[in-house]
């Protein structure tokens, strides 16, 4: 069954669908910002544009996405939740707690981020929640170009010499136990039962794992099994970095709320 | 407008349309690019539903506004708003506005980047391989060079034959 309206939806599943779009754009927007960190300084004119391009599209999609929430919740506003809320309100995974740091860095966190987006993505294209899934439709278009540009500045990276590998092995080895925050942390037993979800996050998991192990064996990076960090993938905790960057992208907005642009 | 047939009123709001430009790309109109969902015209309510290129494109609102803008009066009441009912993909590029492009120098959208959704998982798309053939020398010896260009829509390619770089409007 199918449904065009939240509210035909029980209230669990509801709040559970909720709190899965405010985790899905507030992923997109803080990581949306780390992108746009590079503007100006990346380390080659092109990866200027592609970061700016990449920023865009990832803001893009959580306007839609806190847009789409505004609907499901019936009131709120989405330039209020996207700027208007203190640092421990933001849902996002804790991979995007971690500065840009170094190009390497940033670009493992990004294919990270973006193959374990993928596989949430697989997961709502045939939601029972309609706007959602036609939404996830148009998403998941746009983002196979960050995957097949990641992944080539994985395999440049990989195969580049001592440094850029040694670098690009130092940014996994910190980042893998938060990269396994980005399929957890959101309540999905009423969202499988409702349609929403295609099936709980663990297995959705468990299929990003499975793509990814040829990549990195190809690669011969490392691939190790670590567990999630306990507790905490999704807040309220948050890093200095991300304290950082809330007040960059907060000042404009806090400076008066009661603005029209 | 006169007489009392619907359709021809109808087809009166696709020609409208058809005049107004893209804003990033002004040699393609809404029309050439397929972005136009759907066209409702019900006594004096005039309905247009917009599909966006790109969801965190810029240009959005200024394109539903010039919608807006010469729509108005044909009807008492125009609505037009954005849709995500379908997708918009490149393959709605109408055969004319493809020509557009290509006579001034932007390569049409090739195919190469088909999502057979929802079967293909997303993950398949990093072995992908985006094509163009030259719009200069009309040449597919031609690579990719950055799939992130001057706007969301456009890809940067270089073309071996005339060894030239060239955009094209992206396959999505």
């Amino acid at each position: 069954m199918t449904t065009q309206a939240a509210e035909q939806l029980d209230r669990r599943a509801r709040e559970a669908l909720a709190d899965l779009l405010l985790a899905m754009a507030d992923d997109e927007f803080v990581l949306g910002f780390w992108d746009s960190e590079w503007t100006g300084i990346a380390p080659v004119l092109e990866e200027d544009v592609a970061f700016a391009s990449l920023a865009q599209d990832e803001i893009g999609h959580a306007q839609a996405l806190y847009r789409l929430l505004v609907d499901v919740e019936g009131r709120g506003d989405p330039d209020r939740i996207a700027f208007g809320r203190q640092p421990e309100e933001y849902r996002h995974a804790r991979l995007l707690d971690h500065p840009r740091t170094d190009w390497a860095f940033s670009v493992a966190r990004r294919f990270l981020y973006d193959t374990a987006d993928a596989a949430r993505l697989d997961a709502l294209v045939a939601s029972a929640f309609q706007p959602l899934a036609g939404l996830v439709a148009k998403m998941r278009r746009e983002e196979t170009y960050h995957l097949l540009h990641m992944h080539a500045w994985m395999e440049r990276l990989a195969n580049g010499g001592d440094e850029p590998r040694s670098r690009l092995v130092q940014a996994l080895d910190r980042l893998w136990p938060d990269a396994r925050c980005v399929l957890a942390g959101v309540d999905d037993a009423p969202l499988v039962a409702a349609g929403v979800l295609a099936e709980p996050l663990a297995a959705v998991e468990q299929r990003w794992l499975d793509g990814l192990a040829p990549v990195f064996e190809r690669l011969a990076l490392p691939f190790p099994t670590v567990a999630p960090p306990a507790g905490g993938c999704r807040g309220p905790q948050r890093s200095d970095d991300f304290l950082w960057l809330w007040e960059q992208f907060t000042m404009v907005y806090r400076s008066d709320p009661e603005a029209t642009w | 407008m006169s007489g009392p047939a619907t359709s021809v009123d109808v087809l009166a709001v696709w020609d409208a349309l058809a005049e107004v430009p893209d804003p990033e790309i002004p040699v393609v109109s809404v029309v050439d690019l397929g972005i136009v969902h759907s066209v409702e015209l019900d006594g004096e309510r005039l309905r247009v539903e917009l599909l966006p290129t790109f969801v965190g494109c810029p240009a959005l609102d200024v394109i539903r506004d010039a919608v807006a803008a010469r729509l108005a009066g044909m009807a008492a009441e125009v609505q037009v708003e954005m849709t995500f009912a379908e997708p918009w993909t490149s393959e709605r590029i109408t055969a004319d506005g493809r020509r557009k492009l290509r006579e001034s120098g932007f390569a049409p959208p090739g195919p190469g980047l088909k999502l057979r959704e929802p079967e293909a998982p997303l993950f398949t798309a990093i072995a992908t391989r985006p094509q163009a053939t030259c719009p200069w020398c009309g040449s597919r010896d031609t690579e990719l060079e950055n799939p992130f260009g001057p706007t969301l829509c456009r890809a940067i390619f270089w073309c071996n034959r005339c060894r030239q770089p060239f955009e094209q409007f992206k396959a999505i």
